[in-house]
Parts: structure tokens; sequence; C-alpha cells
């Protein structure tokens, strides 16, 4: 691995993890859509502040991204207070007009810049080590990794410092701003790191991978855990994991490094989705399957109960019949059958079944259960 | 003069075929938009748009990259296939996770069209494949536009109005009372399906001229701006076909003309300021006219305090000939600055009579309005 490789890996890592916390509370908030409103329209802000200062490097163009990302929140919400549109058609509206007129100013008056919509969409992961930190003729690194190491550093000690408001505020706003917690303010402070976040993101990994790297590696999380710390961290997890991956495909394929990272997002999404113990599709199925089983098996020991004695028990109560009377297809019942053989509930005798002791009280267990 | 030659190149342009081409092209896709948008509108859908649009990109890149076919109709059916797989995975989400819909809307969006991008990197890198015209469809390019591009354009429009126009009755019921259109056994389930398929189609033919980063905005744009214009669901639709057909016409235009020009930002900017341009003096709920509307109200409740405190002032002094001071007036007035202008007015209006310089009474038409004021008050009270 060259030094050029680890640092576009450093410099990854860091944009992954600080997109990845403020995500967490976005998603939760069910303002996921805002970041996509903020990403895109923070470009307006650099574009604005780049005509003023024609400078790229500026520190200014930061802030007034960071400022039109906290306007375009504040249009939508004076949107939807007119109550003419609802909150997702603001959205709607707010983001693309801001987009729109930033991409029209850059194709008309600033052609010639790096600034080209290309990498508006792509970001240039790929030449950050091109961009290095000096300081008095001493060189300390790519310059994106101190300004994303800066960021993340500010979203950590801003969760840190604020993490009991945040959670207060996220779930119970109404009770937040019973007990003078600000909701507001917090609202307006988040959506402050969110475009600050959005604005170091963009230069890296550009405006609509911004949105992926804030909301999947949440989205994942929510999906394994429960607990707001845990999610943080395992969002925090997922996002490293997204980004060292993510690298090494665009490796191999010569493909667009955001691109990758994004795509790798997605498919750890999937992998969540699908699998996680508490929550996955799979694990759904699982206990879905469980809860028919037990109660199949319950239904077995009181129908073989019902019929046990008396005369047409030895029509009854065979496997073959259980298919006509409790309507089970011939797959399901063997397998019930089965089970409750391999339980001890039931045993068999020349094709007929009956109760061991054990299924007995299951039997009886059942039916009490039931009338009461 | 500059006015006179930019009417020639507006003649000349009209007059140009392939401007008439893209024309008509971009004006069939922003009706079709708008005319969809307004049911994703009403069923608070409107950021699907954005999700389908993104999520189609990889669509297109796939069918480039398996058959190398450059033709309109290929991509667009991987797009619309894409767009398709798009939404079916925002609705698992959103059904069997507790995630909600913007999370689910915003995922699927991001990663799709990161993967979109991985895909389009990686085809512009390989050698001999030649992707121009893949990255027009980021922001879209109406000039490219072919004779049969309109064509087909044409053909699918017509479809989609066709349906909607076939079951118009069905997605209105669905669109306003779910729960009782399920009841009376409408097949609601089907009905919403046919409407999402609808909308993918409406918005992968936007692609070409819009692009995938800003096409939900022909879908929202439209509808919302219609909205403000009429309560009307059939006049709405209307509105915002007619709407979007104008804004993809001139702006498709107007990128033609101006050198570098992007076609897709320039038509979603027209669309938009039209829809917040209605928002403030559309119909009877425009903002503008809601303004105006309190401030008469506002001077009129002013004015009539005016009068009341007269009232009161002349029955406390038991004598209707003493003139009073604004002053006086004034200190009785919830309305305490602007007096002297709404004394004025009254006076135009003959409800007051100044008997000397500063003091005022009511005239007999005063009095009266005055005491049928204070009557009127203490009967809703």
């Amino acid at each position: 691995m060259t030094n050029v490789q680890l640092e576009i890996q450093l410099v990854a890592v860091l944009v992954a993890v600080a997109c990845a916390l403020p995500g967490v509370y976005l998603v939760l908030r069910r303002a996921a859509m805002l970041s996509d409103a903020i990403s895109h329209s923070i470009l307006l802000g650099i574009v604005l502040a780049y005509f003023v200062v024609r400078d790229l490097s500026s520190p200014l163009l930061v802030i007034a991204a960071a400022a039109t990302g906290v306007g375009t929140v504040w249009l939508v919400e004076l949107l939807v207070r007119t109550r003419l549109v609802r909150s997702d058609a603001a959205i709607g509206l707010v983001f693309p007009t801001l987009f729109a007129v930033a991409v029209i100013l850059i194709s008309l008056y600033a052609r010639s810049l790096h600034l080209d919509t290309d990498s508006v969409l792509l970001g240039e992961i790929a030449f950050a080590p091109f961009n290095r930190f000096e300081v008095a003729g001493r060189d300390l690194g790519p310059l994106s990794a101190w300004v994303m190491g800066g960021i993340l550093l500010i979203n950590v000690a801003f969760i840190a410092l604020f993490y009991k408001e945040l959670k207060l505020a996220t779930f119970d706003p109404e009770f937040a701003a019973a007990q003078g917690f600000m909701p507001a303010a917090i609202r307006y402070a988040l959506m402050t790191l969110v475009s600050i976040t959005a604005v170091g993101a963009f230069d890296a990994v550009g405006s609509v991978l911004v949105v992926a790297l804030m909301i999947a590696p949440a989205a994942t999380a929510l999906l394994i855990s429960h607990r707001l710390g845990l999610v943080l961290a395992v969002a925090a997890a997922v996002a490293v994991w997204s980004a060292l991956s993510g690298y090494w495909v665009a490796h191999v394929l010569d493909a667009s490094i955001a691109g990758s990272m994004s795509t790798m997002c997605g498919i750890v999404f999937l992998l969540a989705y699908l699998f996680s113990p508490s929550t996955g599709l799979v694990a759904q199925v699982r206990r879905r399957q469980a809860v028919r089983m037990t109660f199949a098996l319950k239904m077995l020991a009181v129908h073989l109960a019902q019929h046990e004695r008396q005369p047409e028990a030895a029509t009854e109560n065979r496997a073959e019949h259980l298919t006509e009377h409790i309507r089970w297809t011939n797959d399901f019942a063997e397998k019930v059958v089965r089970r409750a053989l391999s339980l001890g509930l039931i045993g068999q005798e020349d094709g007929k079944l009956f109760l061991t002791e054990k299924g007995r009280v299951l039997a009886s267990e059942s039916v009490i259960e039931d009338s009461v | 003069m500059v006015g006179a030659g930019w009417d020639i190149v507006l003649a000349d342009a009209l007059s140009s075929p392939t401007l008439r081409v893209v024309g008509t092209g971009s004006a069939i896709l922003g009706a079709v938009s708008g005319a969809l948008g307004c049911f994703a509108l009403l069923r608070r859908q409107s950021l699907v748009g954005d999700a389908v649009s993104h999520a189609a990109l990889p669509g297109i890149a796939l069918v480039f990259l398996l058959t190398g076919t450059k033709t309109s109709l290929g991509l667009l059916t991987g797009a619309a296939l894409a767009g398709w797989l798009g939404m079916l995975f925002v609705q698992a989400i959103v059904r069997t996770t507790r995630l909600d819909d913007d999370t689910a809307l915003g995922l699927v969006l991001a990663v799709f069209f990161g993967f979109g991008l991985m895909l389009l990197t990686f085809l512009q890198r390989k050698p001999k494949a030649s992707q121009a015209g893949l990255d027009t469809y980021l922001f879209g390019q109406a000039a490219t536009m072919l004779r049969e591009d309109v064509v087909l354009l044409s053909c699918v429009g017509v479809v989609l109005i066709a349906i909607i126009a076939l079951f118009w009755k069905e997605f209105i019921l669905i669109t306003f009372d779910r729960e009782y259109a399920s009841t009376v056994g409408y097949p609601v389930h089907r009905l919403e399906i046919l409407l999402t398929v609808l909308l993918v189609g409406a918005i992968t033919l936007g692609l070409r001229t819009v692009g995938v980063i800003l096409m939900s905005a022909m879908i929202v744009a439209p509808a919302a701006a219609a909205r403000q214009w009429t309560n009307r669901s059939h006049r709405m639709v209307g509105l915002a076909a007619l709407f979007g057909a104008i804004a993809g016409a001139s702006g498709a235009i107007l990128s033609s003309l101006v050198p570098n020009l992007p076609t897709g930002p320039t038509i979603v900017l027209i669309a938009t300021t039209w829809a917040l341009a209605s928002l403030l003096i559309g119909g009877r709920r425009g903002l503008v006219w809601q303004w105006l509307r309190r401030r008469v109200l506002q001077r009129k409740l002013a004015e009539e305090a005016v009068l009341i405190g007269l009232y009161d002032l002349a029955l406390a002094h038991g004598d209707e000939r003493r003139g009073h001071s604004e002053g006086a007036i004034r200190a009785l007035s919830p309305h305490a600055v602007g007096v002297r202008g709404r004394l004025r007015r009254l006076k135009q209006e003959g409800m007051v009579e100044e008997t000397s310089p500063g003091s005022w009474i009511l005239s007999k038409k005063g009095r009266d309005e005055a005491k049928h004021l204070v009557e009127k008050s203490r009967e809703t009270s």
C-alpha cells in the first residue's frame, strides 16, 4: 500500500464517520430527506461565496455553504407554516430551486473552475492527497484529512456534550420543551452540524453520496440495535467498513471511490435487513414459523386428546388423517408429527398416533389456557 | 438595438426544426409529469419522484454495459426497471422494518445513485466503450433530442395520459379516501401499483431532458403550482399539465439558445419559480392576498374601534356635541398608532366631524354605526 492510498483511505474513513454520527439523529427524527435537501443546496452557498471572494480555498466558502444549509431547513419550515404545501412538497420545491440556480451559475460563469458539475456529483476524494496542509514549510498530511478530522471532532464533541439534550429533543420534543431544553435550538444546532459536515464531505464524495453516508449507516445500525449509544457505535463501524471496502472495490474496478463507498453502504444495509438477529427478514420469518409450529403442536395434542379412547380414534388419530381434519398440507402435517415425536409429546404404533404423558399435559394446558 | 436582435434570434429559433422538435418533446414530458405529479403531491409522496429518478441511473448504466445499446428505448427501459426496483425496496423497507419512509427513500436514492455512478465511471474508463451520451442523463440535454425520441415520448405520454383518464374515478378515490375505496371493494392495492408504474414511467420520460438529479422537481413543482389555483381535482391535473408543458418547452428552448445553459436546471428553475410565485399570488389562498385581506380587516377593526371610542366618550359625558381630542380617542383605542389617519378617513366617509381643529365628534351616521357595532358585540358576547 502506498502512502497516497493510505491517505485516501484515511480521508474516506473520516468523511464516512463524520457523516454517520449526525445521520443517526436525522433518521431518528424521520428527517432523513433533509440531508438530501441540505447537501444539494449548500452548492449555492459555495458558488455565491466563490463569486465574492474568488478563492476556492477560502474558509468563507464553508461558512456560506453551512449557512445555506441551515437556511434551507428554515425555508422548508417557512413553507410548511404557510400551510399551502406539506413538508414533503416543501422539501421538493426548495432544494431543486437552489441547486438549479447553483448549477446554472457554474455552467454560465465558472466553467473553467475545477468546480464543474461532475465534481459536484462525484467529489474527488482521489485528489485529496494532492492538497497538502503545510505549517512553516512542514508537510502535515492532506488538508482534507485535517478538515474532516476537525469536523468529526466537532460532531463527537457536540454529541458527547449534549447527549442527554439531543436524546430528549429527538424522542420527545414536547417534554423537552416543557423541561426547558429548547428543542428548537437543539434542532437548529443539529442542522448546522449536518450542514457543516455536508460541506466538508461535499469535496470528497459529492452532493448525492453525502446522503448515502448519512442515512445508510444509521439505518443499518437501527436494524441491529435499539439503544442509542450502541446505534451510534454500530453506525460508525459500518461507516468505517464501507469506506475501506469501498476504496478497494473502486481500486479493483478503477471506478469512482465515492460511488463504491455508497454501494458498500447499501450492501451492508441489505445484509442487516436480511440477517439482523432481532429485526432481519430471516429472523422475522423464523419467528413466524416458530409460532406456527408451537401452535400446531398444541393443536395436534388437543386433537389426539379429543379422540382418545373413542371409537373413531382408530381413524382419526392417524398421521394421514390430519390433512383432512385440521386442514394441514401433507408436508406440514409430517413436519409437525416428526417434531412432536422428537419432543416426546406423542408416540406412534402401526401408523396410529397416541399421546404420551407429556403430550397429555400439553393438551390439557392448552385447553385450559384457551378457556381462560 | 439589443431588443431587435433578440427578436430575430427568437424568430429564427421558432422556425428552426431542431428547436421545434426539442420544444415539443420537452412540453410533452412536462405535461405528463405535471399531471401525474398531482397524484404524488396529493398522496404526500412528493419525494418518491426523487428516489425513482435517482434509482434509475444504475438501470441506464447496466443496460449499456450489458447490451452496448445507446438507443433511447433500451436505456429508458433499463431506467424504468431500476426505478421500479428502487420503489419496491422503499415499500419493502417501510413495511417490514421500523424505519420511516423518509429514511427508506433517502437510502434507496443515494445507494442506487452511488451504484450507478460507480458503473458509469467504470464504463468511462473502459477502452473503446465511448459512453458519450450517458452523462447527459445526469443534468439532461434537450438539444440532442431527435425526431424519433419525440415520437417515442409522445406515444408513451399519450398512453400514460389515457390510463389516467380511464381510471380517473378510481385514482381520485384512492387519493382522497383510501379506506372508503377499499370498503366499497375497489382493488386499492392494485390501483396504487398502477399509479406508481405510471409515475415511474413519467419520470423515466423526463430523464433525458431534465436529468436524474432534478427530475423530481418536475413532479412536485407543476402540481404544487396548480394546487394553488384551484380546489377541483380535474382542473388541478389540467393546470399542472399546462404548467409543466410551458416550463418544459420554454426551458428547453432557452437552454438551446444560450450557450452553456444546462437544460435540466433551466426547466426546473422555471417550474419551481412559477410554483413559488403561485404560492404568493395563486387563487384565494395566495400569501399576498391573505396578507392584503388581513390588512383590510385590521384597518376596518381599527376604524370601528375609533367610532366605538368616540361613542363611549359621548355616553360618558352625556353630551354628544362635545368634541374630543385625538389623545382621548387614542387612550380608548387598542391600536394607538395611526389614529389621526383613521379619523381623517372616517371624516371622508361622513362618520365623524371636526368641530374645531383637533376636536372630534360623531356625526349622526357615525353614531348610528357605533351604536349598531356596540349592540352587535354585546349580542355575540
